[in-house]
């Protein structure tokens, strides 16, 4: 497919709840150090919504930045992709919600990929754009996912954050954009990284709220040996479709889950710890959300400079993975 | 360098422990002081250095420093 144009990232947003949740709180809430976080997580401390607040609240600041920064209104918009997997309700989608927001009048819908979701919706968007369907489409991160943890569970409750990133994709004539993308996954290791209940497998109950099934469960050295072993393979796999190298990698924004999958991920893959943007110390794993704010954040304060090679790579519940590569 | 050696220092480095510690008998999490993301990681490095796949199910036997030695020597004169 050689479309006339390439699919770019054209304007970028963030919102950050204004709550900070440190460890020496969670301290208080669960047996657990703040020594004992950072030095396992590399987590000092993450962002919580307000009571208020569901999904597309937050999303609302981050994407009505993008647009601005795109040049764009929400009139210009042909699409609305909301990844997320702790939307405002089960239906209607958190994008839909979104929409009426920002008063926008295009087709909107949210796709569930768990923290790969913005990679995933930034493929879907990029077909899109080079398929000359659409010319704006509107890609949100955006989570309240410490919703959905269990704060009696010390090994999952440290980990999670809430946020939202936005970014606007368009036709790009000059040859910067999106290079290349992957996406994988693998349903047989659902078990791996979970809510149980609240679908149709397990409908919502009293004893299926009493069990905490509607908690995030998560294998963490399962997840660790897959993630790091998933993640130095979609790098590299969206590298060579570009003939390019590691050592071509100018930043490379990985899904922010935890300072040691991103340390191990680095040492596969041979890439200096200063190319690696890592954020994760501020806001914990916000699934969907990280990659997005972690990329916001380095265009933002100048990590990522124009004509810059920049890999996006993320892994999730699913499980799923994916990677792009973008010409800045 | 042989097996044990390697192995040794494969868990010096990725535990921060002193090699003297690493003896036969020394058990990654009780003894060398290993959490359940470090033995992951030991696993995985001993994947990468000897060129051989440890399934889970086998990864979770592995308690000693010498079951690993064990299990990478066995693993690696099949080939």
């Amino acid at each position: 497919m050689t479309a006339p144009y390439r699919a770019a990232i054209t304007g970028l947003g963030a919102y950050l709840p204004e709550r900070i949740l440190t460890n020496a709180e969670i301290e208080k809430i669960v047996d657990t150090t703040d020594e004992w976080i950072r030095t396992r997580t590399g987590i000092r401390e993450r962002r919580v919504a307000a009571p208020e607040q569901a999904t597309s609240d937050l999303a609302l600041p981050a994407a009505q930045e993008a647009i601005k920064n795109a040049g764009l209104t929400p009139q210009d918009l042909d699409l609305i992709i909301v990844a997320t997997t702790s939307p405002d309700m089960i239906f209607p989608s958190a994008s839909c919600y979104l929409q009426a927001k920002l008063g926008a009048t295009c087709g909107a819908f949210d796709l569930a990929a768990a923290c790969s979701g913005f990679a995933y919706a930034l493929s879907v968007a990029e077909g899109f754009i080079k398929s000359g369907i659409y010319k704006h489409v509107l890609v949100v991160g955006a989570e309240t996912i410490t919703r959905f943890i269990d704060w009696k569970d010390r090994g999952t409750c440290v980990l999670f954050g809430d946020g939202a990133g936005a970014a606007v994709i368009s036709r790009s004539m000059d040859g910067h954009g999106i290079l290349a993308s992957y996406l994988g996954a693998d349903g047989n290791q659902s078990e791996i990284l979970q809510i149980p209940a609240g679908g149709s497998r397990i409908p919502p109950s009293a004893d299926s709220v009493a069990s905490g099934q509607h908690y995030i469960r998560m294998a963490g050295p399962e997840l660790f040996k897959i993630a790091v072993k998933t993640m130095d393979q979609a790098v590299r796999k969206v590298l060579a479709q570009e003939n390019l190298q590691v050592s071509d990698i100018n930043c490379l924004i990985p899904h922010q889950a935890n300072n040691r999958i991103l340390q191990a991920v680095a040492d596969r893959l041979e890439i200096p710890a200063e190319k690696v943007f890592i954020n994760v110390d501020r806001y914990g794993n916000m699934s969907s959300a990280s990659t997005v704010v972690a990329l916001y954040e380095a265009v933002k304060t100048g990590v990522v400079k124009k004509g810059d090679y920049v890999v996006l790579v993320a892994f999730g519940g699913g499980l799923t993975w994916g990677a792009s590569l973008i010409k800045w | 360098m042989g097996v044990a050696e390697k192995i040794t220092e494969i868990i010096v480095e990725q535990l921060g422990v002193k090699p003297e510690e690493v003896v036969p008998e020394a058990s990654f999490v009780d003894d060398l002081g290993a959490d359940s993301l470090d033995t992951v990681e030991l696993v995985m490095a001993f994947e990468e250095e000897f060129g051989a796949e440890i399934p889970d199910e086998d990864a979770e036997k592995l308690q000693t420093v010498g079951d690993a030695i064990k299990y990478v020597e066995e693993k690696t004169s099949q080939k």
